[in-house]
């Protein structure tokens, strides 16, 4: 708001302007008391409205000074003191100028009139008066409320005028009353100003008097700083709240179903199972052994390096564990960590199931896959039989898609643990499918974020072997080749099983535990990578962990001696992938452009002597380590993405395959061209007029040797 | 995020996984006080992490009294003295974009560029290899620049503008709504408007123009690039750039609570249109 100009001359010759936009002005520049106001008037009026004209003397910085531009949009006010028609509701201080004005007398009687008639908003606001908030205002608090309501004060926030802490007998004032106004055209049109701010419309139940009302009493209440500056939200807010009362004790807020569905699920996630009877029992079986893992001491190392969920988080994922482990026949189980999507996330469980307890689920699948399979090929046989029968002989295709590489075995390799996903703790558990490694070789090659959803397709070239779950399963099984890993000596390789060479140098694949371990200090941990080792196979490129032959099962396919797709395979002959063997240490990872792939911290440099090591991984950034003493625990958190410095360089298409051999009796000739073909008939013309000439020269002898 | 209620922030934005440890959440409680009473601050925002290879950066900034004046920026390695950054310039963002890969966490670290540079002799005009050394310091105000301009967001209503040009902090925010939560165009970016007077007649008459004074997220470039998810069962939406991966929005609906933090390692994905 501008500076309101100086008082001008008197409302009173000017009433018609009184509705126009310049409202304010007056308004504003009659709280500028201290300025330039006709101080002789003011005692009148303060006389003869005791305690409400004295707001007159406002200061400035009140936060009354909002309630004109209120009260002046109140209407086309013709009659400028019908605008002390509203001093229950209204801080209307600025008509005070009017009713100085134009006989201030009046105005008591109309405002003694309309109090009686508002006997409610008066309550109202009486509440709001005797409401002992602390503000600003202090300082005039410390008149009693009470006093105020003496006689026929109409106003209740009289008490926050500094001129209200005298009476206006103490001011020497002559007493209201000296002047005599006609109360009747003036009531008259105080009422009918009123009539018009209450009515409403069809398509509004609510009127400009009643809204300005709570506005008022919104403010009032809550006393907010420069209110002036948010009136306009603030009237948005109050018209808003309005028609969206709050309470509503019959019905459930529709916003906020899902919220409370949630709370429920969770809910039974903290209710603990079996009845009361049996509870000491449980307790103590389950204090025994049980294969939830202690998420909460994994999860407080974790915070000392500023890594992993909030602790209510990682406590309802502990629940959620457990649920896990009381509905499945589960061994151990771990929490693996989240990985996060458009729409949801995951979090993942690393389980193993018990022995022997092998997983139906997946035998079933796999028998509907291979019986697919079957009914597929045996299609594909009967076609080419048809085929066949047809007199000309389609060539058919010599192209054979490249052999399958068989999945490893559950409980092996990349299937070596059991992965369930829930996208929040409450929601049920959902198993991952096994790995194959073509998934693992065609998830090498896409990047693609995760939206959420297991069932969505992956849509990317090249053509990704499966949907979300299959490359969310394959990358979960990178990121644990590549990521998961354990102080030296932690795990140390069982007894001599069998020759090395008899497992064709793959190495060992299991290990245990050592029961020896005695830790590794914090700070040689942090020192040097040659302290850590994975424990998890690495991947070679084939995508499994121990290699396989793929030609040995497909000896057709040797004779046709067709070409693979690695490069480095032969027809005949495939080079055996060989991978670093377990328990490498981590220094003997590849680096990424002059960068370890790993970074070790202290967790906190102020106490080390307390810290623990944490170990980043950079080649999957969300990968996190820690160890202090015997303890260490891996965790993944992140999109699921492996980290490359160059930008990602979608694979090519493949090279346009050749459509048939070339052949003797398949040739392509091209068409012979115009010029050869003008050639050769002239050269044909030029052939048979040769001809004919020989015949005529021929006939020629002959006559002439008949002439003879 | 607001440095006044950094651990309820940090708490809402954990879903992310990265955070803070305790140590440093202690020593920022502290010195983002100091900062803003020495540097006289109207508020100290905790911008974020940026992870280096030695050391990690911890970003705060500076905004005074128009919210949408260019903030300051100050860094730390150890969340306790903080030094100002210069303000970024054009010249050092387009310097600093040939540069790829981790920071290295130390600010004096000084990147080689060879570029090939014409170079006139005479008459002779050849190529020549510079070496341009850029230094770490460089790189990393450029980065937060362009991660403050493409990626900073609020929430619609929480800043107003007042006629005069100053933009305040709403006081009369109360959250957005549920179903206000979830569209992206509930969020501004906390940046000068660049695409405003783009909108056509039709779109600028349904702006009020006390609020709606800064870019929505809804024409962001690539379309996608936000993922949305309500966290805790819909009492916290999670917004997640993925152009910048590591940074969080948070907002809980319904109440006052937002923020955002960038926890990462200073690089932009630009595989994103491959990503989605």
């Amino acid at each position: 708001m501008g500076d309101p100009p100086p008082y001008p001359e008197p409302p009173s010759q000017e009433p018609g302007t009184r509705r126009s936009s310049q409202v304010s002005e007056p308004s504003l520049d009659q709280i500028q008391y201290p300025a330039g106001v006709p101080e002789e008037e003011m005692p009148q009026i303060q006389a003869s409205v005791p305690g409400w004209s004295q707001w007159g003397g406002l200061p400035q910085q009140e936060s009354m000074p909002m309630f004109p531009p209120e009260a002046a949009r109140v209407g086309d006010m013709e009659y400028p003191s019908m605008n002390l028609g509203f001093p229950p509701e209204f801080q209307t201080l600025p008509y005070l100028d009017e009713s100085r004005i134009q006989g201030a007398d009046q105005t008591n009687l109309i405002l003694q009139q309309l109090q009686r008639d508002q006997g409610n908003l008066l309550q109202r606001l009486e509440s709001v008066y005797q409401d002992p908030r602390s503000n600003l205002l202090d300082q005039f608090y410390q008149r009693d409320p009470q006093q105020l309501y003496e006689g026929s004060q109409p106003g209740p926030y009289i008490r926050d005028d500094p001129a209200l802490q005298f009476t206006p007998s103490e001011l020497g004032l002559p007493p209201y009353g000296a002047e005599v106004p006609e109360p009747e055209p003036r009531q008259l049109a105080v009422q009918n100003a009123k009539a018009y701010l209450l009515q409403t419309s069809a398509g509004c139940p609510l009127s400009l008097y009643e809204h300005l009302v709570n506005l008022l009493t919104k403010i009032l209440n809550q006393r907010p700083e420069d209110p002036l500056s948010i009136l306009e939200s603030l009237n948005r807010t109050t018209q808003w709240e309005w028609f969206h009362p709050k309470l509503d004790t019959l019905r459930d807020d529709p916003e906020m179903q899902p919220t409370y569905e949630m709370a429920e699920k969770q809910k039974a996630l903290f209710v603990r199972g079996g009845g009361g009877a049996e509870g000491e029992q449980e307790m103590e079986e389950e204090v025994a052994d049980t294969a939830v893992p202690n998420v909460m001491e994994a999860a407080f190392y974790f915070q000392q390096a500023g890594v992993g969920l909030s602790s209510d988080e990682s406590f309802r994922v502990f629940l959620a564990l457990k649920q896990l482990v009381e509905q499945q026949p589960i061994h151990t189980c771990r929490f693996w960590g989240k990985v996060l999507g458009l729409s949801r996330n995951y979090l993942v469980a690393e389980v193993e199931f018990r022995e022997g307890e092998e997983e139906g689920e997946e035998e079933e699948v796999e028998e509907m896959l291979e019986g697919g399979e079957a009914m597929e090929a045996h299609a594909e046989e009967e076609g080419e039989e048809d085929e066949e029968k047809v007199a000309d002989v389609v060539p058919k295709p010599t192209w054979k898609p490249p052999p399958v590489i068989p999945k490893e075995e559950s409980r092996s390799g990349t299937n070596k643990y059991l992965y369930f996903v829930c996208s929040e703790p409450g929601r049920p558990w959902t198993r991952l499918p096994h790995v194959t490694p073509a998934q693992i070789v065609q998830a090498r090659k896409i990047r693609k974020f995760l939206t959420g959803h297991l069932d969505a397709p992956v849509i990317s070239y090249p053509p990704f072997p499966g949907n979300e779950a299959n490359y969310l399963r394959a990358q979960i099984a990178r990121i644990s080749a590549a990521t998961q890993i354990s102080p030296l000596g932690f795990y140390q390789f069982g007894e001599e099983e069998g020759d090395e060479e008899e497992e064709g140098g793959a190495g060992r694949d299991s290990y245990e535990e050592n029961p020896d371990f005695e830790g590794i200090p914090v700070l040689e941990l942090v020192d040097s990578m040659a302290n850590w080792v994975h424990h998890t196979q690495h991947i070679l490129p084939q995508g499994r962990c121990t290699w396989v032959n793929p030609l040995q099962k497909t000896e057709e396919e040797e004779e046709l001696g067709e070409e693979e797709e690695k490069a480095d395979e032969g027809l005949e002959e495939v080079e055996q992938e060989v991978g670093p063997p377990l328990l490498t240490p981590l220094s003997e990872d590849a680096e990424i452009m002059h960068m370890s792939a790993w970074t070790a911290r202290v967790s906190c440099t102020l106490c080390p002597q307390y810290s623990v090591a944490i170990v980043r991984s950079n080649l999957w950034p969300g990968a996190y380590t820690y160890a202090t003493g015997k303890k260490f625990e891996n965790i993944y958190i992140g999109w699921g993405h492996k980290y490359s410095p160059e930008n990602f360089n979608p694979a090519l298409p493949a090279p346009i395959q050749q459509e048939y051999p070339s052949g003797p009796e398949i040739m392509e000739m091209s068409d012979p061209t115009v010029e050869e073909e003008q050639a050769l008939k002239a050269a044909q013309e030029q052939a048979l007029a040769a001809a004919e000439e020989e015949e005529e020269d021929e006939e020629e002898d002959e006559d002439e040797d008949q002439d003879d | 995020m607001d440095a006044e209620g950094l651990l309820l922030s940090l708490e809402l934005a954990s879903g992310s996984g990265q955070g803070l440890g305790p140590d440093r959440r202690a020593s920022l409680l502290t010195s983002l006080m100091l900062v803003k009473r020495d540097y006289r601050y109207d508020r100290v925002l905790f911008w974020g992490r940026i992870l280096g290879l030695v050391s990690d950066y911890y970003i705060a900034q500076g905004v005074s009294e128009d919210q949408l004046a260019p903030r300051k920026t100050l860094y730390s390695l150890n969340c306790m003295e903080w030094s100002l950054l210069p303000p970024a310039t054009e010249e050092m963002v387009a310097q600093t974009a040939v540069v790829k890969g981790r920071f290295m966490g130390d600010p004096s670290h000084e990147y080689e560029h060879t570029e090939l540079q014409k170079v006139n002799e005479g008459e002779k005009v050849f190529e020549e290899e510079v070496v341009i050394q850029i230094k770490e310091e460089t790189r990393l105000v450029s980065v937060i620049d362009q991660i403050d301009k493409t990626v900073a967001i609020i929430p619609r209503g929480a800043l107003f503008k007042t006629p005069f040009g100053p933009t305040h902090v709403n006081r009369t925010f109360e959250g957005l709504s549920l179903s206000e939560a979830k569209k992206l165009s509930s969020y501004f970016h906390f940046r000068e408007p660049v695409d405003l007077k783009n909108k056509t007649l039709l779109e600028k008459a349904d702006l009020d123009p006390s609020l709606d004074f800064m870019d929505s997220l809804e024409h962001d470039i690539p379309k996608g690039s936000w993922s949305i998810q309500m966290e805790r069962g819909n009492a916290l939406v999670v917004l997640r750039s993925l152009l910048w991966p590591g940074l969080t929005f948070y907002h809980a609906p319904r109440t006052k609570n937002y923020g955002y933090i960038y926890v990462g390692t200073g690089e932009k994905n630009i595989d994103l249109p491959f990503m989605l």
